[in-house]
């Protein structure tokens, strides 16, 4: 077991439990809770290879997991908005309630 | 293709087409037969163009007919025997073809003009006997057709064109006979005599049949290749037929059958004197001179047919049948006559008597013998006809003998032509034609090789005509008057054709007397020469002496029991109280009919009631089966297609519903499930991707 | 992977379980904050430094603070929930999750084996970065700032307009 393949799958489980989180909790929140620690994951999947691979100097593993954390934020500040903008109009935050788009 | 044949004349064959008469022969059939068709497009009331027309037209033919009698006459008195015809292919079948021509012989060109004479004077008495029947007009249409049907018949030269003509004046037969359809009895009347004489047309088809498979003609004359000429008449001879017969024998015997049909001969007499329902005219053309003449005219024309094989002095089988059945008929006719109350059913049976003289006289003694006797007969019988229509239209159409009398002084005109014609028939020597021709039969029968029986019924049949006709004339003329109202004397016009034709019943006897056998010489191509050295052949004067003793003692014997007397018709006979069973199956018929029916007629309505059965049940039976079988089918079908196809149809739709219905349950419209689903499906295709880079 | 390595996964890991199991969700903030926290950790044990920091101020800084605003203006409903703080189909989730982590392990375990590179420290100066962003990754750079310049003006504007139904 390499260095690579501990760090690997420590981010592996952390996706599987960020998963975990988004499918079974029942408030909006958490589930966007449970997708940032899939992001997270990734980003340390990321960083692991840029580390354990053959071109560190060329910076690519680090500037992707940067800009990934940059998106990540300003997907939150809008899914967090659209939250509490569905709070005030539905009165709950539940998600099972939600299925307007029901087929 | 036109050929002068000859007989015992010197021989004079003519070369290259020249117009003859025989060219023009098909216009005397015609003529009336146009005039049939435009009097059918008449309306009813145009009775004088209907009557204008029909006389004009047969007069017109009768023109013709002694055009083409002079003709041959005067071939024949320059020694040539005339023989032209015109025949033409009309079918043509492969190798087969069937032709049809016209003949312009002694033997047609007598006939065409007795029958041309006789019927239009019949037309004439029509004008006034139908002068008061509101359907004139028909009746001179179909009485044209008649005529031109009859010529047809003369002028056929093939035996194919003969039986169509001969089938259309069945036809005319039997719409004139039913010409009052209203009454039931006239209606019936018909249909027995069109379905009698089928019975022997049947056979006569038959022997046409058998004759052209056998010769390959159906032509008489055709310059030797014809049917009746020696070369066809040899390999008829040549050719057997079962039952000891040639060939020849059969067909003869076949179309004698037919013949038999036609002029009433014994087992086929029956329609003859149920054919009196229809109006008088009728039955003096038709059932007097000439349909029934017809049947001896057919015999006459096929006699070489009928006479081939027979060695000289001897006979055929044929010709034996034919005299056998014509005497038997003659004297069975002239037995039933003697007991009938109805003065023209009295006339019938005479008629079918004659018939009988005459088809043994073409046995016995040849062509010209049967046909002197047919000729003679035509006119005094077509006489006696016109004489009893004229009687009973004086009687305001009373029929029945018994409630007539003393018409004698009430109708002269009608009574002294009568008389002749009584007189004519009975065979009243010397002076009537009918002697002459009568005594030509007797004096063949007595000469016939075969046997002697013939010669003693056609005495005894002389005898009791002449018993009869006295009955008849004692009952109508003399005696006191036994009718209701008063009987007056017919117009001119009826009575005038009456004359004529008593004249003519005097005077034909001339042509045949053994003084000057000119018929008989005309008819075999012959020379004939006028000496009063022909009586004195042997036995002639004896037969004479004979004949004329059963002629007195027949006038006599009738005189002596009806005379003056006038019984009531309420009384029995006299002939009656002197044997009543004897009377009551003369009267009868000799219940001919009745056994008929119970034999014939029942046998063939309990045929058709089981062809019905048959066809309602067995064959109906299937065709309904069948229509079952397809109504269940259909049933099947309809449930086949109900239950499986649309019940499958709409289950299978039903099903895609519910499994769309199913499958929108995916749309739950929760975004965690469709997040499982995402993750479920990267799941799955990892695994796919790192199982196939493993492998 | 030294001890550090394994206490740092620890502390990650754990902070995340506890972010996804706990009832209340101020302590899931909390939770997560925790594991962002540990992840920054495990980034500077990887020798990304700046990534780490990036990590810290960012993730534990901005959007920690976030999600617990969200939760705080989203707590009008403090009745405890009928049936619990899982969904129904919690079970469903939970398979399929560990479904994905066996592919994954599977995966990691058969393909990394000969991947590792025993590699020097790789030396990364913020310099460098920096000539990164403006040289390379300048188009990245310009959309992401793009990127976030309609993420706070679309945020604002969700968020603003309901305010406006309200009344």
């Amino acid at each position: 077991m390499t260095p690579l393949a501990g760090y690997l799958l420590v981010a592996a489980l952390l996706f599987s439990i960020g998963l975990a989180g988004a499918l079974t909790r029942r408030n909006a929140i958490l589930v966007l809770i449970g997708i940032e620690l899939m992001l997270n994951a990734a980003n340390l999947n990321l960083i692991a290879f840029w580390r354990y691979g053959p071109h560190p100097e060329a910076l690519t593993g680090m500037m992707f997991a940067i800009f990934s954390i940059a998106v990540a934020a300003a997907e939150a500040a809008v899914g967090l908005g659209l939250v509490i903008s569905i709070h005030r109009h539905a009165q709950t935050a539940d998600l099972d309630e939600m299925n307007r788009m029901k087929g | 293709m036109l050929i002068q044949e000859v007989g015992s004349f010197h021989p004079q064959y003519v070369d290259g087409p020249f117009v003859t008469v025989a060219n023009f022969l098909w216009l005397i059939p015609a003529l009336p037969i146009v005039a049939s068709g435009m009097i059918a497009l008449l309306k009813q009331p145009r009775r004088r163009a209907a009557a204008t027309l029909s006389i004009g037209s047969l007069a017109c033919s009768l023109l013709l007919a002694l055009v083409a009698f002079a003709h041959v006459l005067g071939g024949w008195a320059h020694g040539q025997a005339v023989r032209e015809t015109a025949n033409f292919t009309w079918l043509r079948a492969g190798a087969a073809q069937v032709d049809l021509g016209w003949v312009l012989d002694p033997l047609s060109a007598v006939m065409l003009v007795m029958v041309t004479f006789v019927g239009l004077l019949i037309f004439i008495y029509s004008l006034g006997y139908m002068e008061h029947d509101e359907n004139f007009t028909r009746f001179f249409c179909f009485l044209s057709l008649f005529a031109g049907a009859m010529l047809g018949v003369v002028i056929s030269n093939s035996l194919l064109l003969l039986f169509m003509c001969w089938e259309l004046v069945g036809l005319t037969s039997y719409l004139l006979i039913g010409f009052w359809y209203q009454r039931p009895s006239a209606a019936a009347a018909a249909k027995k005599a069109f379905l009698t004489t089928r019975v022997g047309d049947i056979f006569f088809l038959l022997g046409m049949v058998w004759l052209f498979s056998q010769t390959g003609t159906l032509l008489f004359y055709d310059g030797g290749a014809g049917s009746m000429e020696s070369e066809a008449l040899t390999g008829l001879l040549a050719a057997h037929a079962g039952l000891g017969l040639t060939a020849a024998g059969a067909i003869g015997l076949l179309i004698f059958a037919g013949a038999a049909g036609k002029s009433g001969q014994l087992p086929l007499h029956v329609w003859l004197p149920d054919a009196m329902e229809g109006p008088t005219p009728v039955s003096a053309l038709i059932h007097a001179a000439t349909m029934v003449a017809a049947g001896v005219y057919l015999i006459a024309r096929v006699y070489p047919l009928m006479q081939a094989g027979s060695l000289a002095g001897g006979t055929t089988t044929a010709l034996t049948v034919v005299t056998w059945v014509g005497a038997a008929t003659a004297l069975f006719a002239a037995l039933i006559a003697v007991a009938q109350n109805d003065i023209k059913r009295i006339l019938a049976y005479s008629t079918v008597s004659q018939l009988g003289y005459m088809m043994a006289g073409l046995g016995m003694g040849g062509v010209a013998v049967g046909m002197f006797h047919l000729i003679t007969h035509a006119f005094f019988k077509a006489l006696l006809f016109m004489g009893a229509g004229s009687v009973i239209h004086g009687c305001h159409e009373e029929q029945d003998v018994r409630r007539m009398g003393g018409l004698k002084s009430n109708m002269p005109s009608t009574f002294v032509p009568y008389a002749i014609g009584m007189l004519a028939l009975s065979g009243f020597p010397l002076l009537f034609s009918g002697f002459w021709s009568k005594d030509g039969i007797l004096e063949a029968a007595q000469h016939w090789s075969m046997a002697k029986g013939p010669f003693y019924m056609l005495v005894c049949g002389a005898l009791l005509t002449a018993f009869y006709m006295t009955r008849q004339v004692s009952y109508v003329f003399f005696g006191k008057w036994r009718g209701d109202g008063h009987a007056h004397e017919s117009p001119k016009v009826m009575t005038i054709p009456l004359a004529i034709l008593a004249f003519f019943a005097i005077t034909l006897g001339a042509v045949g007397t053994p003084a000057w056998p000119w018929f008989r010489a005309f008819l075999d191509d012959r020379a004939a020469e006028f000496s009063f050295g022909g009586f004195h052949e042997p036995g002639l004067l004896a037969l004479m002496a004979t004949s004329s003793l059963a002629v007195f003692l027949g006038l006599g014997l009738g005189w002596w029991v009806y005379g003056n007397k006038s019984p009531q018709a309420e009384e029995p006979d006299a002939l009656e109280r002197a044997a009543p069973p004897v009377w009551v199956v003369l009267h009868n018929k000799f219940y001919i009919d009745e056994l008929y029916g119970a034999t014939v007629i029942a046998f063939y309505a309990w045929w058709a009631k089981a062809a019905d059965w048959l066809d309602r049940r067995v064959w109906g039976g299937a065709v309904a089966l069948a229509a079952l079988l397809f109504r269940g089918g259909a049933h099947l079908s309809r449930l086949c297609d109900t239950y499986w196809v649309n019940g499958g149809f709409d289950k299978g739709c039903e099903e895609l519903a519910n499994g769309g219905g199913l499958l929108a349950r995916v749309q739950s419209g929760r975004v965690q499930s469709y997040l499982r689903l995402l993750a479920l499906a990267v799941v799955v295709l990892a695994a796919i991707l790192i199982w196939s880079s493993r492998g | 992977m030294s001890v550090i390595s394994y206490i740092l996964a620890a502390i990650t890991v754990g902070g995340g379980l506890a972010a996804v199991l706990l009832k209340n969700m101020v302590h899931c903030a909390l939770a997560v904050s925790l594991a962002f926290a540990g992840l920054a950790l495990l980034f500077l044990d990887l020798d990304a430094q700046f990534a780490g920091f990036v990590q810290i101020l960012v993730y534990v800084g901005a959007v920690a603070i976030l999600v617990v605003f969200a939760i705080l203006l989203t707590r009008s409903s403090e009745t405890p929930k009928d049936g619990g703080v899982f969904s129904p189909t919690w079970l469903a989730g939970l398979v399929v999750a560990a479904a994905v982590f066996a592919v994954i392990g599977w995966a990691v375990l058969n393909s990394v084996g000969g991947l590792s590179y025993e590699t020097a420290v790789p030396a990364v100066t913020v310099q460098q970065i920096g000539q990164e962003l403006m040289g390379r990754y300048v188009l990245p750079l310009e959309i992401v700032a793009l990127l976030l310049t309609v993420a706070t003006i679309g945020a604002v504007i969700v968020a603003m307009h309901e305010k406006e139904d309200a009344k």
